[in-house]
């Protein structure tokens, strides 16, 4: 008989990025995955965590998850809300967030993102939402934090387009550029967690989630992936993290399910 | 000054086929009723801009208005892909469109230098990114008093400017609040501006700081309550995700694309007739 987990693969993920936010951080958060890990940081173990969404919300509360980087519940839960141009030249430029949460469709070894296209960009096989605010954020961000799920086809060689920097061709090819941010510190996925080599910079398996294999993260990249030794198993999810997270889930399942047409 | 019109009457003076608008709203207030009032009088190779093109675009684009995208993310939000912005891009249908691609920091500083009329933005940004390979608008320029690399984009300064906002007063003075995105920037870069409104009042009753565009900054003033749906509008209705969602369905293929454009924009008067004819296939059960 085989016990099946009290969790799941993308609730373990989650989870294991909330964990990476602390309390107090001022953390500049995409849509998605990361914006469900911050609010999770924010209902668990860190209260006074300040949300920054690029539509201009400052110190968001939503109450449910946003389906949309502008939702309503963010501006009215907000400390304040400020205009787009002011949130990316006075709050991201201006040096005052700790942490960029982003999501990607394809990353690299060195934690470079892909948002724009797979295959040519003339001619794209898939055309992809585009930048966003992704590449001022990897830039400006004091620390870069990326979540996605893990396979052969999104852990690549090399990116189709390279949207927004992590570590170029890994070392200190940021500094050189002059990059103000430290660039991606962790990447979160459903099967692991990664940090770049502190000389490399080349992405190494740090954790991996319990019950998974180093054979099953080999094989879920297109690269010869490092990983660190001793390696670590992450820390199942606690009850009040996966009740905090469900509970969270239902709330946003209801309210977006039960609008209307005005 | 501002004058206070029916949408029909201006869109028909203000957007010219070949035109470059800019139809602002980050999410919040999506000037939805302009858009289809753009699509229902036909305007032809419109330069589109937008930071994030949204259901409204995908309209355009594939009603056949656009033949060029100036944007920088193009989803739905919460939802997926934007269907007929791909299938232009991919496919070239109905027509190909040709893309200038930015980031939000970059784009919404656009719209600033725009306002400012200031020859171009600066930013730290870009450096080691493909976007500036294969947009040639992105460059770098040194600081000339540290000497620091930074990338320089152009101004956006649209021939019209199109926002949905809450309120004006009977001389056309606007008032908007919530998410602002770079609505205000939009309006005072275009060369024309014309503002949707939820409702006028006679009174605005607005706070000192509030942000406030004077009738005198506006080419038309136009009064269609709820005439941001699908979006929202921040005091007087929330964002419909189901409609955002059954989007995905209906832009999918192209002809139940064509057939929802034709039977809910162009056969129907105006946005009034729009919501009707969308509320009767919505009760039939069809894809709305």
């Amino acid at each position: 008989m085989t016990i099946q987990p009290a969790y799941t693969t993308s609730e373990i993920m989650t989870v294991a990025a909330a964990r990476l936010l602390k309390n107090g951080a001022v953390c500049f958060v995409g849509i998605g995955l990361p914006s469900t890990a911050a609010n999770l940081a924010r209902l668990t173990h860190a209260p006074d965590i300040v949300l920054i969404y690029e539509s201009g919300p400052i110190g968001a509360k939503p109450r449910v998850l946003p389906l949309s980087i502008g939702d309503g519940n963010l501006a009215e839960t907000a400390d304040t809300v400020v205009s787009t141009p002011e949130i990316f030249r006075y709050w991201l430029q201006g040096g005052r967030v700790d942490v960029g949460f982003l999501g990607a469709a394809q990353i690299d070894r060195f934690a470079n993102i892909n948002t724009t296209v797979i295959g040519d960009y003339k001619k794209p096989a898939t055309r992809l939402p585009g930048a966003g605010g992704a590449p001022e954020i990897a830039s400006c961000a004091r620390e870069v934090v990326l979540v996605l799920k893990q396979s052969a086809r999104t852990f690549v060689k090399r990116l189709d387009f390279v949207t927004s920097v992590g570590h170029l061709d890994g070392g200190d090819a940021r500094k050189r550029l002059g990059l103000p941010g430290n660039g991606p510190v962790a990447v979160v996925t459903d099967l692991c967690v990664m940090e770049p080599d502190a000389s490399s910079k080349e992405l190494t398996v740090t954790q991996l989630h319990p019950g998974i294999s180093r054979e099953q993260v080999a094989k879920a990249t297109s690269w010869e992936l490092r990983f660190a030794e001793p390696l670590q198993e992450t820390l199942a999810p606690t009850t009040v993290e996966l009740e905090t997270l469900r509970d969270l889930e239902h709330r946003t399942k209801i309210a977006h399910g039960n609008l209307t047409v005005a | 000054m501002a004058e206070i019109t029916t949408l029909r009457e201006a869109v028909a003076a203000l957007v010219r086929d070949g035109d470059s608008v800019a139809m602002e709203g980050f999410t919040h207030l999506i000037p939805f009723a302009a858009g289809h009032e753009v699509i229902r009088q036909r305007r032809k190779q419109l330069t589109l801009i937008r930071m994030t093109p949204d259901v409204i675009y995908d309209q355009l684009i594939g009603a056949g208005c656009a033949k060029k995208l100036i944007f920088s993310w193009g989803g739905n939000p919460g939802v997926g892909s934007l269907h007929r912005l791909r299938d232009a891009v991919e496919n070239d249908w109905p027509a190909p469109l040709e893309i200038q691609e930015h980031g939000h920091g970059d784009l919404s500083n656009a719209y600033v230098a725009g306002a400012a009329k200031l020859p171009f933005a600066v930013l730290r940004a870009y450096a080691g990114s493909d976007l500036p390979k294969h947009n040639d608008k992105i460059r770098f320029i040194q600081c000339p008093f540290t000497g620091e690399t930074l990338a320089a984009v152009p101004p956006i300064n649209p021939d019209v400017a199109i926002i949905h906002a809450q309120k004006a007063d009977r001389k056309g003075n606007v008032l908007l609040w919530g998410i602002l995105g770079v609505q205000k920037e939009a309006v005072l870069a275009a060369k024309k501006a014309l503002v949707i409104v939820e409702e006028i009042v006679d009174d605005l009753k607005a706070w000192p700081n509030a942000c406030i565009l004077p009738a005198w900054t506006l080419s038309a003033v136009c009064c269609v309550p709820g005439g941001a749906f699908p979006s929202y509008a921040d005091g007087y209705y929330e964002r419909d995700n189901r409609f955002y969602q059954a989007w995905d369905a209906i832009s999918r293929e192209r002809d139940t694309f064509q057939n929802w454009i034709k039977t809910h924009i162009l056969d129907t008067q105006d946005f009034s007739g729009f919501r009707r004819v969308l509320a009767e296939s919505s009760a039939a059960g069809v894809p709305r």
